[in-house]
């Protein structure tokens, strides 16, 4: 199995539709032991949707922006694993106003920075400390080169997180640890149905996918976590790789 | 196995008062969630997926936003209960 014996932290899992709820399925389905995270009120959503995963993982809270959950998450983690082998970062968030280029105010915009970009940071380093030579930190990206329609103030937060995911790679490399993204296609989740218009990509992405986009399957996605997560992609780190059907290679 | 209207307008009263603290007595069938009961959408979501476990539905968000009142969850659940 791809993950056999593997300690994974997976944040993210809120609803079923979560792309880091396909990645913990796939994952304790390859052999890896899961351990989630949530925090605030959707603690309670996230652990009763932990029961549908085929083992029910422990839940551990951890708000990505909050210092004291993020000094103390390695000795909570503690509790359930000994070390981790690899941590799945599928954290967005953004406040409306975000979503318009013109008008956005930077509260709006320093919150998005805050809980989608440096938060790959805040999470790795708050990690560490159970992390093994060999073990790698996974993130999810909405392919930040282009200016999408909507995507605004989350596109730009989007860049921040590649360029954070590169700093990561480098100061991590020398411990062992690689840092790697995925691009992903739309797919229909809670945070992406919370963006006015998503609609817009839901439409013309399939047309301009070479393979076909299906937004209601998050498995492409959360297939490439798991094997950047896994030992087969052993040198390489600062990457991304796009799980979009292709749109990323297309000129229109 | 299905269950009768009252006995998922209970069960769900039931749901309703874990995440609000609301008396289970004033959820009643022609309450609106947002309007008269106050639930916001994070509650309608911790409340979708206990009711999901609870009554072994599946309610899909497409469907959240048509569930306006008690009455049209309970109608909902019941007819798709097998
Ligand atoms: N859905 C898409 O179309 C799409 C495409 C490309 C990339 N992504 C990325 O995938 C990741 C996961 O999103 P998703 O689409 O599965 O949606 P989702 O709504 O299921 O997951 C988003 C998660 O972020 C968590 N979160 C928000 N603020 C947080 C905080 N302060 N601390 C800790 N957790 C917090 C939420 O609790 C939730 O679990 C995000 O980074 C998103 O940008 C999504």
């Amino acid at each position: 199995m791809l993950l056999e014996g593997k300690k994974l932290l997976i944040t993210g899992v809120l609803m079923d539709s979560s792309i880091a709820f396909h990645v913990a399925k796939l994952a304790q389905e390859q052999g890896a032991e899961v351990v989630l995270t949530s925090f605030g009120r959707t603690m309670k959503i996230t652990s009763t949707i932990a029961k549908r995963l085929p083992t029910t993982p422990p839940v551990v809270e951890l708000d990505v922006t909050d210092t004291e959950h993020l000094d103390t998450l390695a000795t909570r983690l503690g509790e359930h694993v000994d070390h981790l082998d690899g941590v799945l970062h599928s954290i967005g968030f953004a406040p409306q106003g975000a979503f318009n280029f013109l008008e956005g105010t930077f509260e709006d915009v320093s919150t998005a920075m805050h809980a989608s970009a440096y938060s790959l940071k805040s999470l790795a380093v708050a990690a560490l400390p159970l992390m093994t030579p060999g073990s790698a930190v996974v993130g999810l990206t909405f392919d930040a080169k282009f200016a999408w329609p909507v995507y605004d103030w989350m596109g730009v937060a989007k860049a921040a997180f590649e360029s954070t995911n590169r700093y990561l790679a480098r100061d991590l490399g020398p411990k062992g640890v690689r840092c790697n993204l995925v691009a992903a296609g739309p797919i229909r989740t809670t945070a992406a149905k919370s963006i006015p218009g998503f609609q817009t990509f839901e439409d013309s992405w399939d047309e301009r996918a070479p393979l076909g986009w299906d937004v209601n399957d998050a498995v492409p996605a959360a297939k490439a976590c798991a094997a950047l997560l896994s030992d087969w992609f052993p040198a390489t780190t600062g990457e991304i790789v796009h799980v979009d059907g292709g749109v990323h290679a297309m000129g229109i | 196995m299905a269950q009768s209207e009252q006995e998922i307008l209970a069960g769900l009263a039931e749901i309703v008062n874990e995440e609000t603290g609301l008396d289970p007595e004033t959820v009643q069938s022609d309450k609106a969630f947002t309007d008269d009961l106050d639930i916001d959408s994070l509650s309608m979501m911790t409340i979708v997926v206990n009711a999901e476990e609870k009554f072994g539905v599946r309610i899909p968000d497409d469907e959240v936003k048509n569930l306006r009142t008690v009455g049209d969850a309970v109608s909902f659940i019941q007819s798709n209960q097998s």
